[in-house]
């Protein structure tokens, strides 16, 4: 019944580089960039080890080959803007700057993780960082974030929200009725599709009438625009465009930032199989984000094989010391069983705490 | 017969419902190519074709919807959601479209439809993944509610979901989709709205359904150990609630426990509790106890998990309490 599926579209092609003078600054931020990403890259790599291990459990979705899009568009904003996302959570959370420590420990389930080992990989939050989550019911957020631009402008501030989502959330209503009151309240917001081509093992052509994502900010007259989110300069700089518009004008924007994931959906299916081809698979990760990045580097004369090794160690160091942290850190107690499922009222209200007894 | 898992007896429900009339089709997320989220609609593409197995973008409130129209209008869908944690989005559909209609219509428009999938907590999927719904549908006036906990009653209960000229939700178990048990070859079905007694005992009556009848009866083969012959009654259809095959098993025990998954408050536990005070009150020897979910959402971390959800240790402690062993 669904339509007869369309051959691929070819990846997105790498953005020319900026015409705009080069500086050392570009270089340093180039350089932070790709730390980032190989952060991103070594910390997931442990998490897949650590889940076969069992020491991780549950739902766990990687941000493999994804990497550029939380790492570009994040570098672009300040510390009191806020950013949100779904369940894919991992990488955005570390460019947020959330420790690799306690996010270890929240994948273990310990009493040291930034949720105390209650939220798991699916939710990842810290209040400090204006991070505000980690959410697990597809599209569920993208209200929210309208509902944060909502306060940010109630409030008379400066700040925007960012909200990254995959491209299977923009066919639920939850999309279509936070886009429309951010268009017409003007709200400072950045919808950010992370386009990685397939929403489970449903292809996006199956699952949506419109095949160009950014088309569908036309039907709520919102700015949009299409980026390669292999290119993680390229992604900084689109949602350095949309900040603007959010900050100077109250004017949402919805990014759509074409990607692919390396892996399975979750640590529960293969990477290709019933719904992609293992050929696919491999012709995308020929533009993996860490190596286009590199190659750019290279390009320029900033890069060097020391230089990177010495990196690399250091990201690695930093994984594993994340991971004896998790090991380490305890199970959280039994109390904690009942503890934050209310805010604690009794000494103003006299009323009865934080579970629901009678 | 044949030992089959709990997924391949809703398989070949389906399926042979399927063959049987050409109204009924299937609905939901990955139901198709991908051979369904935990396979259970496998083959079922590839026989019946891409009109009658329809894979759906993540859209609950959309497809239940498509489902209600259709059914208005004479198909027979069965919606599936991949769990019911999901079907939360659909929920207006399901109760202000599916169970109201042929009140509204003055018995004009029958909603012949089934919404199914897994139900309650999987292993460490935390609390926004980990619900169990059977309270809130049970409350409906308009909705059947079937939780089988076995593959026989799967097959059979799923047979007659579909047959039955009424909204049904079928709450099925993402941990009870491996679970093996002996289906027939021959083609039987359940009828809706009967309680099971699933192992017959004087000295306490442990009622419960879906996924927990496998801990009830774990529980009663503990409490076997210790001399006690628990009654373990398996609910299945838990609107209409067949009080009657409760009652009659209490006034034989005069002590009653209720287990479910879900949380305390306005759980099906409580709704048991209120049909054995009303047709038991002076039968019983003890009050009736309630073993359920510990009233928080579902937490990560496997400690905390395993704290939170009722077993068969919680069942054997609520036991001995009735039994005044403690
Ligand atoms: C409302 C809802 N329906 C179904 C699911 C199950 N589910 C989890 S992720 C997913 C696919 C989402 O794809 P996409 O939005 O493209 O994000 P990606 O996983 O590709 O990052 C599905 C169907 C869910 N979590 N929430
Ligand atoms: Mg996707």
């Amino acid at each position: 019944m669904a339509r007869t599926r369309p051959p691929l579209p070819a990846p997105a092609e790498a953005s020319t580089p900026a015409k705009k003078p080069e500086s050392s600054d570009d270089a340093a931020l180039r350089l932070s960039l790709l730390r980032e990403m190989l952060l991103m890259r070594r910390f997931e790599e442990r998490t897949a080890e650590a889940y076969a291990l069992g020491k991780i459990g549950g739902f766990c979705h990687l941000y493999i080959g994804q990497e550029a899009v939380g790492a570009g568009a994040i570098s672009a904003l300040r510390p009191d803007d806020y950013v949100i996302t779904s369940y894919r959570d991992h990488g955005q959370a570390l460019a947020r700057g959330l420790s690799p420590r306690s996010i270890m420990a929240e994948l273990f389930g310990r009493v040291d993780g930034v949720s105390k080992g209650k939220g798991g990989s699916m939710h990842l939050f810290d209040r400090n960082l204006n991070f505000l989550g980690g959410h697990g019911i597809v599209a569920g957020h993208i209200p929210l974030a309208t509902g944060v631009a909502f306060a940010i402008k109630y409030r008379g501030g400066d700040q925007v929200c960012l909200c990254f989502f995959g491209e299977a959330a923009v066919n639920n209503g939850a999309f279509h009725e936070a886009l429309n009151m951010a268009a017409l309240w003007q709200l400072p917001v950045i919808y950010l599709v992370e386009n990685n081509r397939y929403g489970m093992g449903t292809a996006l052509e199956r699952a949506s009438s419109v095949n160009d994502i950014a088309e569908r900010a036309c039907s709520y007259d919102m700015p949009n625009e299409v980026v390669d989110g292999q290119d993680v300069i390229a992604v900084r700089e689109a949602t350095q465009r949309a900040i603007a518009r959010a900050r100077g004008e109250n004017t949402p924007t919805l990014l759509e930032v074409r990607t692919y994931r390396f892996m399975g959906h979750s640590m529960s299916d293969a990477a290709s199989g019933t719904y992609r081809s293992k050929e696919e698979v491999d012709e995308y990760m020929k533009r993996d984000p860490i190596t286009l990045l590199r190659a750019q580097m290279e390009q320029r004369g900033e890069w060097s094989d020391e230089k990177m090794a010495a990196i690399d160690a250091e990201v690695r160091a930093t994984v594993e010391d994340a991971w004896n942290f998790a090991d380490e850190s305890p199970e959280p107690s039994l109390d904690a069983l009942t503890e934050d499922v209310y805010v604690d009222t009794t000494s103003d209200t006299g009323t009865s705490a934080s579970t629901g007894e009678r | 017969m044949a030992i089959v898992t709990y997924r391949d007896a809703l398989n070949q429900a389906l399926r042979e419902e399927m063959q049987r009339d050409d109204r009924v089709f299937l609905m939901g997320e990955e139901v198709g190519i991908y051979q369904g989220a935990y396979k259970v609609s496998k083959g079922l593409l590839q026989e019946f074709g891409e009109m009658r197995v329809v894979d759906t973008p993540i859209t609950e409130l959309g497809f239940a919807g498509v489902g209600v129209g259709a059914a208005m209008v004479g198909l027979r869908p069965v919606i599936e959601f991949m769990t019911w944690n999901f079907a939360l989005l659909a929920l207006d559909q399901v109760v202000n479209s599916a169970a109201k209609m042929l009140s509204m219509s003055g018995g004009q428009f029958n909603i012949p439809i089934v919404f199914r999938g897994p139900n309650g907590a999987a292993l460490q999927l935390s609390a926004q993944h980990s619900q169990a719904w059977e309270s809130w549908l049970a409350h409906i006036p308009g909705l059947k509610v079937v939780a089988p906990g076995t593959p026989y009653d799967a097959k059979g209960l799923l047979k007659s979901a579909i047959r039955d000229d009424n909204p049904v939700m079928f709450l099925e178990g993402e941990m009870l989709y491996n679970v093996k048990g002996e289906v027939p070859e021959s083609e039987y079905t359940i009828p809706l709205g009967k309680a099971q007694v699933k192992r017959e005992g004087d000295h306490v009556t442990i009622v419960s359904y879906g996924k927990m009848i496998n801990v009830a009866q774990q529980a009663a083969d503990l409490l076997a150990k210790d001399g006690i012959r628990a009654e373990v009654i398996d609910l299945l259809t838990l609107r209409p609630l067949d009080s009657e095959t409760v009652a009659e098993s209490v006034r034989k025990t005069n002590r009653a426990v209720v287990v479910e998954e879900g949380w305390e408050v306005c759980g099906i536990g409580a709704q048991v509790v209120d049909y054995v005070q009303r047709d038991c009150f002076d039968d019983l020897d003890a009050p009736v106890l309630r073993v359920h979910q510990v009233d928080v959402p579902m937490p990560y971390a496997k400690n905390l998990e395993r704290a939170a959800k009722p077993d068969a240790q919680k069942t054997v402690a609520a036991v001995r309490q009735v039994l005044y062993l403690e």
